[in-house]
């Protein structure tokens, strides 16, 4: 964490810029795997809650309001979004709840898409100025760079803190044995749409990150490609880990802008990638390596210390 | 008062009458044995009374309030728990993890999304306490991957009587144990202090039939006999269920 703080040092706007775009993603995939990883929801409507913020917010600061009034009602409206999207897709877990999301998602893109008079359609929203938090502006790449850390930073930690929290543990009690739960007396439904709404507000915040950075939303965003990146990310990264949506949304982003400087098709670099993955680390790449190392250290303690029949198990 | 009070209570699923009429009344602190063959529908007057199925009609009334139309959590809350045939637990976690999420269904603090959950010491002894009661505490932290079917079943029952529940429904808690094993839980379930009223279901009638103050024998959906233990053994009807005669 204290290296994330230094790339300054890196110098090249460039290369911060696309540390930012990291950061962005990762929020959101932080935000996707509240319910992928934890509530055992897969959903692949998530762009649609991303763009609500973004939109929201866009179209009222082209309507002439202010950053702090524009922020905030944007993330009312994604977290309103979130409960409409929470009370449909709950009426199934599983692939029927996949199929709701994505549904749902594609109605949304669809508005952004069609409803011209609304969202501009295909030609998108200008979004002409960053906000200047405490007067600070964040015009130049590293200072919109730090910002994006503290806001990154602090989902981290709501996130480290919801998991480890009661509340944490009924959600991943859902999500192993829900029928048990509701005899234990949890009221699984609410608990569920709760943990929608949460996912919901941190994806409407990753919104509003993507449109200042980018100073512009089309409905590009809104997209089904990109809910299926975001899934990638929790996925390859480690579902269900604080450090593997991050990882993943490093990959993507990484691959994305600089193999694709590289190789002209760096959508089939990035697919091989997956599959190596998926194939070698099905949990992911984070509890995936985990897992190598330990076996690799053990292996190798096995052999320099003791023979491998007098080895104990070791103890968890 | 009695502790549970069932009312006509039938349930069909399409066209086969899987509970027919069932009316029966289990007092406070009563050990009670529903037996019967294999799709006598004991199961499913479980489901009914835990509110994970609802009925076509009847009523069903914990401790004199009615809870015919009381959501499954809400009669959790109201002093039921259950264990389940085909066990069902939390398989990715501890033991003392599984007993914690039992206290936590109960408690307030299950809504809570700041504190953490592992630092809650009175959660973590009242769970100790429950696995002292059936003897696993010396492997609390076992994830439950690594434990035996046997350990399970104690787990399941561990988790309901966490709860300190004032009616405890068993549904088969010896169903595939060993003869070591069985000896176990039936101590276990000996040791149960009478304030819990129990009800109990059993396929096979040997195992439990000395822990059963009162049995109901159901077939075909339909209480056929009740009563006392000598009372239902007697009984000729008993026999032709069990042995076909």
């Amino acid at each position: 964490m204290l290296l994330a703080t230094l790339p300054m040092w890196v110098g090249n706007s460039y290369y911060i810029n696309i540390a930012s775009q990291i950061l962005i993603w990762a929020v959101l995939a932080l935000a996707l795997n509240v319910l992928v990883g934890y509530a055992g929801l897969t959903s692949l409507g998530h762009a649609g809650l991303f763009a609500m913020g973004g939109y929201t917010a866009a179209m009222l600061l082209a309507n002439g309001h202010n950053h702090f009034i524009a922020d905030l009602v944007a993330l009312a409206v994604t977290l309103a979004t979130a409960g409409i999207f929470a009370v449909l897709a709950l009426r199934a877990t599983g692939i029927g709840f996949l199929m709701i999301t994505l549904a749902i998602g594609q109605i949304l893109w669809g508005i952004a898409y069609r409803w011209a008079s609304l969202t501009n359609g295909d030609n998108g929203i200008n979004v002409s100025t960053r906000p200047e938090p405490f007067g600070l502006s964040l015009s130049s790449a590293p200072s919109f760079y730090y910002a994006t850390l503290v806001v990154f930073l602090v989902a981290v930690a709501t996130m480290a803190v919801f998991v480890r929290s009661p509340f944490g543990a009924s959600l991943t009690g859902t999500r192993d044995q829900a029928r048990r739960m509701t005899a234990l007396g949890y009221n699984v439904w609410l608990i569920r749409f709760l943990a929608i709404l949460f996912s919901g507000f941190w994806s409407g915040v990753a919104g509003l990150l993507f449109i200042y950075y980018n100073q512009f939303i089309s409905p590009q965003v809104v997209a089904l490609t990109t809910s299926a990146e975001a899934l990638l990310m929790v996925i390859s990264g480690g579902s269900g880990t604080l450090l593997g949506p991050i990882v993943g949304a490093a990959i993507v982003v990484i691959m994305k802008n600089v193999v694709s400087a590289y190789i002209e098709r760096w959508n089939l670099v990035l697919g091989v990638i997956f599959i190596l993955i998926i194939s070698f680390m099905p949990e992911g790449l984070v509890p995936g390596s985990v897992r190598l190392w330990r076996a690799a250290s053990q292996a190798l303690r096995g052999r320099v210390a003791v023979p491998a029949a007098a080895r104990q198990e070791e103890p968890r | 008062m009695s502790a549970l009070q069932i009312e006509g209570l039938s349930k069909s699923f399409g066209g086969l009458r899987v509970t027919a009429n069932v009316s029966l009344v289990v007092e406070l602190g009563e050990r009670r044995l529903i037996i019967g063959p294999n799709g006598a529908g004991k199961t499913t007057l479980f489901n009914l009374i835990t509110g994970e199925l609802a009925p076509d009609s009847g009523r069903i009334a914990l401790l004199g309030h009615d809870i015919t139309h009381t959501a499954s959590r809400r009669r959790a809350h109201l002093g039921m728990a259950r264990t389940y045939q085909i066990i069902t637990l939390f398989p990715r976690d501890t033991i003392l993890r599984n007993i914690t999420l039992a206290l936590l269904g109960l408690s307030p603090l299950r809504w809570n999304a700041f504190a953490d959950l592992s630092a809650q010491r009175g959660l973590a002894e009242q769970a100790h306490a429950a696995l002292v009661r059936v003897g696993l505490d010396h492997i609390a932290g076992r994830p439950l991957a690594q434990t035996s079917y046997g350990e399970r079943r104690r787990v399941e029952i561990a988790m309901a009587l966490a709860q300190n529940p004032k009616v405890l429904l068993l549904d088969e808690p010896f169903a595939g144990l060993s003869v070591d094993e069985r000896r176990d839980v039936r101590k276990l379930l000996l040791a149960i202090p009478r304030e819990v009223t129990v009800v109990m279901i059993e396929h096979n009638m040997d195992v439990a039939l000395d822990l059963a103050d009162r049995i109901t024998l159901l077939h075909f959906g339909e209480v056929i006999v009740e009563g006392t233990r000598a009372e239902v053994v007697a009984n000729p009807r008993t026999r032709e269920v069990y042995l076909g005669a």
